[in-house]
């Protein structure tokens, strides 16, 4: 067992479940974010639901964090010892010939989720759980449609997201359809699951960046 | 008998072999042990022969040039290996095979050898699917198999165009088992540079680690040759850049008799040399006979128009063109023999037919091919009035499933596209039927000292058959060596583990490092391919497809005066220490320098034609080979007394008691 | 043509390299690249310098000697060809082109242009086989049917040269190209499946003990491979793997 956990390929397995399991969380955060544009009442209760139901909040609220954390550090440990198997540099060195840019720098575009999670938890998480656990409001169950709105009015934030949701296409591009690869799926389906791993890795945080865009440009004025 | 001693065993043909194994000496596994074998090269011959003495339980150590065993000259081997497996129920059989070899070598192997080996030869087949080697298979699931030239049966086993490569690695897995289990120390990037003789016995060898420079000493209790071909003395060949004659031309100083140097294949479908820079010549698998179909113009006018080219072989009339295998050859056609198809090919070119800039290459036209294989498939397609293209694209697609990655190979080679204008070829060298002298047992003139695949002189006579190399370097190390060696260490078990300080290995070490100073001291005139290039020049104008006794004299004349200058003159640049590639190339060619006089000398010796020696003098009025049986029916074994002119000849007379001798026709 | 060459010269494992200029007149398309560079050694020996060493052997695509990463690629610009088979027609006239050895901290380089590919072999020997001793009474070769499908696919995967160019393509210096190559030959054989499980496990275990990175399939050495050896290799191994540790 300390031998598979040492190799590198239960490794790159860890990177692809959390990964999948990421792109699974993100379908879902995705499906309640697009009520706050069609259904803003839904969107309140989904939230309400998912901020009380302590299922969600004391166990799928904790492994999606260790989730992402695992992915990350996982990442950065995998980078460093690739850097380091590489040795003396290359002088002249074509990537570009033979391989994309997105799966060539993972690191980067997951370096700048990583940067908007941060941000993300600083603008949503934070005040919510000092809202609920530190400062003990009590519960206003349609609180969260204004919140949300309120967050996209200064044009900077709304800015930062949607680049990060750009770089969030671009990790899954290649990410998405690289996890399967991982766990040894490369058979007559791999066409199908290239081309809806493209869709998805495209639609979804196209999706998100037009839910910034329309709260940005729909500000709560009341 | 003389001093050469076959050991050929008595009884009848079909049981020498199994009488032969049931009476040889065992040494008992305990023992093994005890026992250390050194084989030098790492091919099919000596990476079978190392694996199976070590599952046997003797201690070895290997010994190759490349950086991995993987990587020696018999990966390129691209065509396929016989064996008498009768699956396509053709009526192959274990004699029908040994007949063939026989008859293909135009009668100048020995019976013995050349039975056992077609005898073992299905073994070899066994062996190696349950290695896992991936040999091309039918839709049922079974074996395929092709045919080549010479014979009249399907036992061509395959893989791709790349048996060799998947032979070899087969070998240098059941070598990896070894290793990892202790049983093999494999050396490599080690050049063996010398033998050493303990009280007459082969006891050792003394190799230069090509990395750091250091000579080392290693000993054993016996030493196996598999160090492969010397087609390299003609400098530009098939074979790869590395393959070289020292370790045998080593051991030949040392006492083991070199066999019928002079018996060289030259292959007639090799991709024609294209400039002076050339570094080697690439070879298009005998397979493409099957279907190309080989011309030359019929008029000198056209060949010279085309040479100049103010015409090209697309213009050139049905009836303007001469299929000269066909026309001289009516029964074998296209698939006439190796040395038959060469001289056929150099005769059309001599008399100015050739049809590249050099003069130097004839057509393979596939065109034929292709419209036949186009109507077949329009037919089956149920497409009665296909018109032309549509056959022609059909006709291709046949081809390419065929030869694709020969033919793409040739298009990335001369940047024409054979599909549409025909290939040009020529023939190049490509094997050595010669090599060291060795018994039945596959034992040299040394004791201790064996050779085995392409570096012995074994089984193929004047002339080998396609697919006979890869199944001789398996049998001899598969199923022969690992046994017949016994016989001879079994004496060797209370001798305990040889040392390395005696006064022998000291002076074949010293020996060895003086020789390199002295290469090293040379003026500095001239680089070491310079000489290569120049001896390689003589050998082919002078020894090649075609000999006489007035060229083979200059040529003893000429190498032994460009010896003396390159030893003189030679430019090496760097240091005995370290990685020298100019310093490895030196010491090869200088045994070529020596090998390449004993060669002429050989041929200059056999006053008849035979297989791959085909003397001038000695042609019928049609030209063919006329051999002299009453004569030259003897192996030449050169025993060596200080330069290439002192070898003296010793004379193995060859024995034909199964097969009736008889003038090969292919008309 | 006339061409501008920037070559990674290096004495020995232990000194440090640089990158050396030379320039080279008289080359024509027919040469192969490694001809190319027999010019320019012929060249250097004439002005007493040392030639520029580089591995090679058969020059015909299949040994998997020759190794050189040529305007940062390995094996050059051309597709499913060796340095050996690399025509210089693929160049033009005034060219500059940057040689340098394949570069990983598995492959130290040994001297010039030459790598010591040893890791390789390591691999191999820890469990690239099937333990099948040389008998001379093993079944008939025509005993077991073998699919034709899966005979081919093997062949396929067992048509690797080892010549590291997977290696020396992949940003992470990942041997998976090469390792899953040889598990998936025995893998798509039934002669291979006594000692599937502890053939994958041993030879993962020795890649990553090689220092070899990790893959993130990002395909370059599919693209460079000399033998378009296939990514599924790579899926199959990583199947393999995993099925030998569930069944532990
Ligand atoms: C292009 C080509 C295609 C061919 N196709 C076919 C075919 O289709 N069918 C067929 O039957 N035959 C074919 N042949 C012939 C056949 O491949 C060879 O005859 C055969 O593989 C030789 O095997 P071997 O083991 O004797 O030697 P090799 O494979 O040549 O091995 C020689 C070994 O000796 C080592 N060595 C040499 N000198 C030294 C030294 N001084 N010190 C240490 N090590 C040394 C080398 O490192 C190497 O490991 C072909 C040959 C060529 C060139
Ligand atoms: C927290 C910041 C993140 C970092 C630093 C990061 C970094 C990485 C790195 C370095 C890889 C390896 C490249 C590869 O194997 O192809 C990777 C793979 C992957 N990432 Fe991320 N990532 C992050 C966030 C995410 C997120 C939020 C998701 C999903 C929504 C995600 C999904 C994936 C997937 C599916 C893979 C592919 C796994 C595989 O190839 O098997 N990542 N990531
Ligand atoms: S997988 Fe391809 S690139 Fe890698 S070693 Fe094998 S042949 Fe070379
Ligand atoms: S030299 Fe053999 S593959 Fe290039």
């Amino acid at each position: 067992m300390s031998a598979l956990i040492k190799s590198s390929l239960a490794r790159k397995m860890v990177m692809a479940l959390s990964g999948l399991f990421l792109v699974f969380f993100l379908g879902q955060h995705f499906v309640i974010n697009i009520t706050s544009v069609i259904a803003p009442d839904t969107f309140n209760s989904w939230s309400h639901f998912m901020g009380h139901n302590p299922l969600v909040q004391f166990l799928l609220q904790p492994i999606l964090i260790a989730g992402v954390v695992i992915h990350f550090v996982m990442g950065f440990t995998l980078e460093l010892q690739n850097r380091a198997a590489r040795g003396v540099k290359y002088v002249s060195y074509k990537g570009s010939a033979n391989a994309s840019w997105v799966s060539r720098n993972m690191l980067i575009s997951g370096g700048v989720i990583l940067a908007f999670i941060a941000l993300h938890f600083y603008d949503f998480w934070l005040p919510e759980i000092t809202h609920k656990y530190i400062e003990s409001h009590p519960e206003d169950p349609t609180r969260y449609y204004a919140e949300t709105v309120h967050k996209f009015e200064p044009i900077w934030r709304t800015v930062l997201y949607i680049i990060a949701f750009v770089l969030l296409a671009l990790h899954l591009l290649h990410g998405f359809a690289s996890s399967f690869q991982t766990m040894g799926i490369n058979n007559k389906y791999s066409s199908a699951i290239q081309t809806f791993t493209k869709i998805y890795a495209i639609v979804i945080p196209f999706g998100f960046a037009l839910i910034a865009i329309y709260h940005h440009l729909n500000p709560i004025t009341h | 008998m003389g001093i050469l001693d076959s050991k050929v065993p008595a009884g009848p043909l079909a049981e020498k072999w199994t009488n032969h194994k049931n009476n040889i000496d065992l040494v008992n596994p305990a023992n093994k042990r005890n026992i250390d074998i050194i084989v030098v090269g790492t091919g099919l011959a000596g990476g079978s022969a190392a694996a199976t003495l070590a599952e046997l339980g003797y201690n070895v150590k290997t010994f190759c040039y490349q950086d991995s065993p993987r990587r020696a000259h018999s990966i390129a081997a691209q065509g396929g290996i016989n064996a008498a497996k009768n699956y396509q129920g053709d009526g192959d059989s274990n004699y029908r095979l040994f007949y063939d070899t026989v008859k293909g070598g135009d009668y100048r192997s020995r019976e013995a050898n050349v039975y056992r080996l077609a005898e073992v030869s299905a073994n070899i087949i066994d062996q190696c699917v349950a290695q896992g080697v991936p040999f091309a298979r039918e839709y049922g699931g079974l074996l395929d198999n092709r045919s080549f030239g010479g014979v009249l049966v399907s036992r061509t086993f395959y893989a791709k165009g790349q048996t060799g490569q998947q032979l070899l690695l087969g070998a240098y897995s059941a070598m990896n088992r070894q290793i990892n289990r202790g049983k093999i120390k494999s050396f490599t990037r080690h050049e063996m540079m010398d033998l050493v003789k303990v009280d007459g016995k082969a006891r050792g060898i003394i190799a230069r680690n090509l990395v750091t420079g250091e000579i080392e000493r290693h000993s054993a209790h016996a030493v196996v040759l598999a160090t492969g071909g010397y087609g390299n003395v003609f400098f530009l060949s098939t074979n790869a850049m590395g393959s070289n004659v020292m370790a045998a031309w080593r051991a030949h100083r040392k006492g083991a008799f070199f066999a019928n140097p002079c018996y060289t294949q030259i292959h007639p479908t090799c991709i024609p040399v294209s400039g002076e820079h050339q570094s080697k010549l690439t070879l298009m698998s005998e397979s493409l006979r099957n279907d190309g179909r080989i011309w030359v113009p019929k008029r000198l006018e056209d060949a010279k128009a085309i040479r100049e080219g103010k015409m090209t072989p697309l213009q050139l009339k049905e009836e303007d063109r001469d299929y000269y295998l066909e026309r001289r050859y009516p029964a074998f056609g296209n698939l006439v023999p190796r040395d038959v198809a060469s001289r056929a090919a150099k005769e059309r070119c001599d008399a100015g037919f050739g049809v590249n800039k050099t003069g130097e290459a004839v057509y393979l036209d596939f065109a034929s091919a292709i419209e036949r294989y186009g109507k077949e498939k329009a037919l089956i397609a149920g497409l009665n009035n296909a018109d032309k293209n549509t056959i022609t694209t059909l006709g291709k697609a046949v081809v390419e499933a065929k030869y694709g990655n020969l033919f793409q190979m040739y298009e990335k080679i001369v940047d024409e596209n054979p599909y549409e204008t025909p290939m040009m070829i020529y023939p190049a060298v490509h094997y050595t039927m010669g090599g060291l002298w060795v018994d039945y047992n596959l034992q040299t003139t040394i004791a201790g000292c064996y050779a085995a695949g392409e570096a012995n002189f074994s089984d193929h006579g004047a002339n080998r058959l396609g697919a006979s190399a890869l199944m001789q370097g398996l049998a001899d190390g598969y199923f022969v060596l690992p046994y017949t060696i016994g016989n001879y260490l079994s004496k060797d078990i209370r001798t305990g583990p040889i040392p390395t300080d005696s006064a022998e290995f000291d002076e074949a070490e010293k020996e060895v490092r003086d020789r390199l100073s002295k290469l090293m001291s040379g003026s500095g005139l001239h680089s070491v391919d310079y000489y290569h290039k120049k001896l390689g020049k003589i050998m082919w104008n002078k020894c090649g497809m075609s000999r006489n006794a007035e060229h083979l004299q200059e040529a003893i004349d000429e190498i032994s005066a460009l010896r003396a200058d390159f030893w003189e003159n030679v430019k090496i640049p760097g240091s005995i220490e370290g990685i020298n590639q100019e310093l490895e190339k030196a010491g090869r060619v200088a045994d070529f320098l020596e090998l390449g006089e004993l060669f002429a000398k050989d041929a200059l010796t056999r006053n008849e034609s035979c297989g791959g020696h085909f003397r001038e003098e000695y042609q019928t009025p049609e030209g063919e080979a006329l051999r002299d049986d009453k004569n030259f029916k003897f192996v030449s074994a050169w025993e060596y007394k200080g330069a290439p002119k002192d070898a003296v000849l010793h004379k193995e007379e060859l024995i034909y008691e199964n097969i009736e001798l008889k003038t090969r026709s292919y008309k | 043509m006339k061409l501008s060459l920037k070559v990674w010269r290096q004495k020995d494992a232990k000194s440090k390299g640089a990158m050396v200029d030379y320039s080279l007149e008289g080359v024509e398309g027919d040469m192969s690249f490694l001809e190319m560079l027999d010019v320019l050694n012929e060249q250097l020996i004439d002005n007493g310098e040392e030639p520029v060493v580089f591995d090679h052997d058969c020059r015909e695509g299949i040994c998997g000697s020759c190794s050189l990463q040529i305007n940062g690629e390995p094996h050059g610009p051309d597709r499913l060809v060796t340095t050996c088979q690399l025509h210089m027609r693929k160049f033009n006239d005034g060219d500059t082109i940057v040689i340098e050895p394949f570069r990983a901290k598995s492959f130290p380089v040994l001297k010039d242009l030459i790598v010591d590919r040893s890791a390789f072999d390591r691999i191999q020997q820890a469990g690239g086989y099937i333990s099948v001793n040389t008998s001379g009474n093993t079944v008939d070769a025509n005993a077991t049917p073998i699919d034709k499908h899966a005979a081919d696919e093997a062949m396929d995967a067992a048509t690797c040269i080892g010549c590291g160019a997977c290696v020396a393509a992949c940003k992470n210096a990942s041997a998976m190209l090469f390792t899953s190559a040889k598990v998936s030959q025995y893998a798509l054989l039934p002669q291979g499946q006594v000692e599937a499980t502890q053939r994958v496990q041993s030879m993962v275990r020795q890649m990553d003990l090689e220092g070899f990175g990790n893959c993130t399939n990002t395909g370059a050495c599919e693209i460079e491979c000399p033998k378009g050896i296939s990514l599924e290799n790579i899926a199959r191994m990583n199947r393999e793997y995993f099925s030998a540790n569930l069944k532990g």
